[in-house]
């Protein structure tokens, strides 16, 4: 705490000198900050929307134009065209990417992940919050441990145990493995909710004669149902951008493949214009874009309570 | 954990198993604590069965797998009673190449988590104060962090491309660049600055560029919070006393921002430090940004090598817990010393 003691020396003398005062180390500080913050905000908005934006920009352009001229940071309204994201949703067969199917393989698993994972999580998540027994300390730090697991360590026995079994390359394999790494998670998040509606509400109805089934139902859930929607979405978001799994266990049913799974294996092939695949890559950003400015403030919540792993 | 850590508001807490918040232990009748009891149990039990069937077992069969010698073609002949062997760690310890992924991995972890962290430090100061649209720019900050991975890369191989990225294209027009740089292919380059030649591992660089411009966000989010929940009047204080603004940012803000500055080094560590999905998307592990979870990933399914898949993720997740444990450590005597 010198620093203090040496500011409280400091500040008395700085007005007796009026010279001094215009050119002091605190009025210097204070302008260039001024300048620097807006510096910084403008830096900042660059860097994090260039990518989004240069996304865009060259899935509508002609592919001989990105070549000619890689530079141009600007597509007149006469020269956008729409061919790439035609060519990227058409299936295989009319000579397209085939991405609608990917999409629709995303849908399918991202959103049967959210219907299981909240299934299993909501309840669970009540039991942990509101009811007393035996082991729940020991279940709440297994999930915590479960969550901050490397995924990479799951890969090897994960893989091994579905070629045994033979449901590698199948979605329905895909989706266990997401619903058991997300649950932890959810639950995580959920019992933080749970454990901010007051339990007064719960007991009034348990003494009007409500069942423990009917108080969940009938209290509690209705009262969560924020929450619950905001980690419908999280866990949605994780399923739709997941890639390490679908890698694993997918590659080589290319009907099968998800968005993102399609997405990085054409990325690899040279054959298919990066015009084309930059659409692709918007198809995969957009539901994610769209959810995120829909729910934002629900969401940051959520983010800061459990962030996906990888 | 309370509420706080799913609340932006609140301060974030250190993430560790605590205490479930709930009510006072009910003595009522042991019946009721009885029924209690079992209806909790009912209720979790889906939960636990699921994650005890498809995570605690297959890692404790990792382990099994990893003293085993077993490749993907004989999987079917591999069961629990196999002829187990340390040959596989011996490989692993023994092969040079190991203890270079082991560096890579670390350089990566350390300037990435920092670098990260250091972004969305100063992030959070700019966007401090109130302005229009700090909505929209708060908002803009998080689509790094939330857009799919695979998107991303694509987008950053593209614009980082030698042949027709934009990056080179105005590197060269307008930072005057004597030739393209390949990001993402080139294991090293020499840089020479006022005059001394250094040489830069470029492809590792710009994969911990990614990293910091990705995860920023996360640590954005964790500092915006708590620097929501500090008090004004302390610095408006020190701003009577006449402490500068870099003073009250190093006596006043900076201290009430290091144990949320910890807690994000020690999440951040653990996530860079497994990561694959960037890596693998950026480089394929090519150009000397091996780290061990490309390694871990090529033996699987480039070699169909099961033991040493195994075997490397063991070493990983080893080491792992070793750091995070003794850093929690010399973090709480610290915090007993303060």
């Amino acid at each position: 705490m010198t620093a203090a003691t040496d500011v409280d020396r400091q500040a008395p003398s700085t007005p007796t000198r009026p010279v001094a005062r215009t050119w002091s180390r605190d009025a210097v500080e204070t302008q260039v900050f001024r300048v620097l913050r807006w510096v910084v905000i403008a830096f900042l908005l660059v860097i994090t929307l260039f990518p989004f934006y240069y996304m865009v920009l060259l899935s509508l352009r002609p592919l001989d134009e990105v070549v000619q001229d890689p530079g141009a940071l600007w597509v007149g309204p006469s020269e956008v065209i729409l061919d790439s994201y035609d060519s990227v949703l058409a299936g295989a067969d009319e000579g397209g990417q085939g991405f609608l199917q990917f999409m629709r393989n995303s849908a399918v698993v991202a959103f049967s992940t959210v219907a299981l994972t909240l299934l299993v999580a909501i309840p669970g998540a009540y039991a942990v919050s509101r009811l007393q027994f035996f082991g729940r300390r020991q279940i709440s730090g297994l999930f915590l441990a479960v969550y901050l697991f490397p995924s990479i360590l799951l890969a090897v026995p994960l893989f091994v145990f579905f070629t045994r079994i033979g449901l590698r390359g199948s979605l329905v394999g895909l989706l266990i493995v997401y619903v058991s790494q997300i649950v932890a998670v959810s639950i995580y998040m959920l019992r933080n909710y749970f454990d901010t509606i007051p339990v007064s509400l719960e007991e009034a109805a348990a003494i009007d004669g409500c069942s423990r089934i009917g108080i969940m139902r009938r209290i509690s859930l209705p009262l969560a149902l924020p929450a619950i929607m905001a980690n419908a979405l999280f866990v949605f978001m994780i399923a739709w951008n997941e890639f390490l799994f679908a890698l694993l266990f997918l590659v080589e049913e290319r009907s099968r493949w998800t968005v993102s799974l399609g997405l990085s294996q054409l990325a690899g092939s040279i054959e298919i214009p990066t015009t084309v695949l930059m659409a692709g890559s918007v198809f995969v950003t957009l539901p994610i874009i769209i959810i995120f400015f829909a729910s934002e403030r629900l969401l940051t919540e959520g983010l800061t309570a459990g962030a996906e792993k990888g | 954990m309370s509420q706080q850590l799913a609340d932006v508001s609140g301060a974030p807490p250190p993430p560790l198993p605590d205490q479930p918040a709930g009510r006072p232990t009910q003595r009522g009748s042991g019946r009721r604590a009885r029924a209690e009891a079992r209806a909790g149990l009912t209720l979790i039990s889906p939960t636990l069965v699921i994650v005890v069937v498809m995570v605690v077992l297959p890692i404790l069969w990792t382990v099994s797998l990893a003293f085993q010698n077993i490749r993907l073609l004989n999987i079917s002949t591999a069961g629990v009673f196999g002829s187990y062997s340390f040959d596989n760690f011996e490989g692993i310890l023994t092969s040079g190449d190991f203890w270079v992924s082991l560096r890579t991995t670390l350089i990566y972890s350390v300037l990435g988590t920092a670098s990260a962290i250091g972004l969305g430090l100063v992030a959070a100061l700019a966007l401090r104060s109130a302005f229009r649209g700090r909505t929209f720019v708060r908002a803009a900050m998080l689509l790094p962090y939330v857009a799919p991975v695979v998107a991303v890369t694509y987008v950053w191989t593209t614009m980082l491309s030698p042949q027709f990225g934009v990056v080179n294209y105005w590197g060269e027009r307008l930072l005057g660049w004597d030739n393209p740089i390949a990001f993402l292919s080139q294991r090293s380059d020499q840089v020479s600055l006022f005059g001394i030649s250094v040489s830069l591992p470029t492809a590792l660089l710009t994969v911990i560029a990614f990293e910091a411009w990705r995860s920023f966000p996360f640590a954005f989010l964790f500092l915006t919070a708590r620097l929501a929940a500090a008090p004004e009047t302390l610095e408006e204080a020190a701003r009577v006393d006449g402490a500068t603004p870099t003073q009250r940012f190093r006596y006043i803000v900076l201290p009430q921002l290091l144990p949320t500055i910890a807690v994000l080094s020690v999440l951040r560590f653990i996530w860079t430090f497994n990561s694959f999905d960037d890596i693998y998307l950026l480089t394929g592990g090519g150009a000397g940004t091996d780290v061990i979870s490309v390694r871990v990933f090529n033996a699987l399914v480039a070699r169909g090598d099961i033991g040493a898949a195994s075997a490397q993720a063991l070493v990983l997740a080893v080491i792992l817990a070793g750091m995070v444990v003794l850093y929690l450590k010399r973090f709480a005597r610290q915090e007993e010393q303060a």
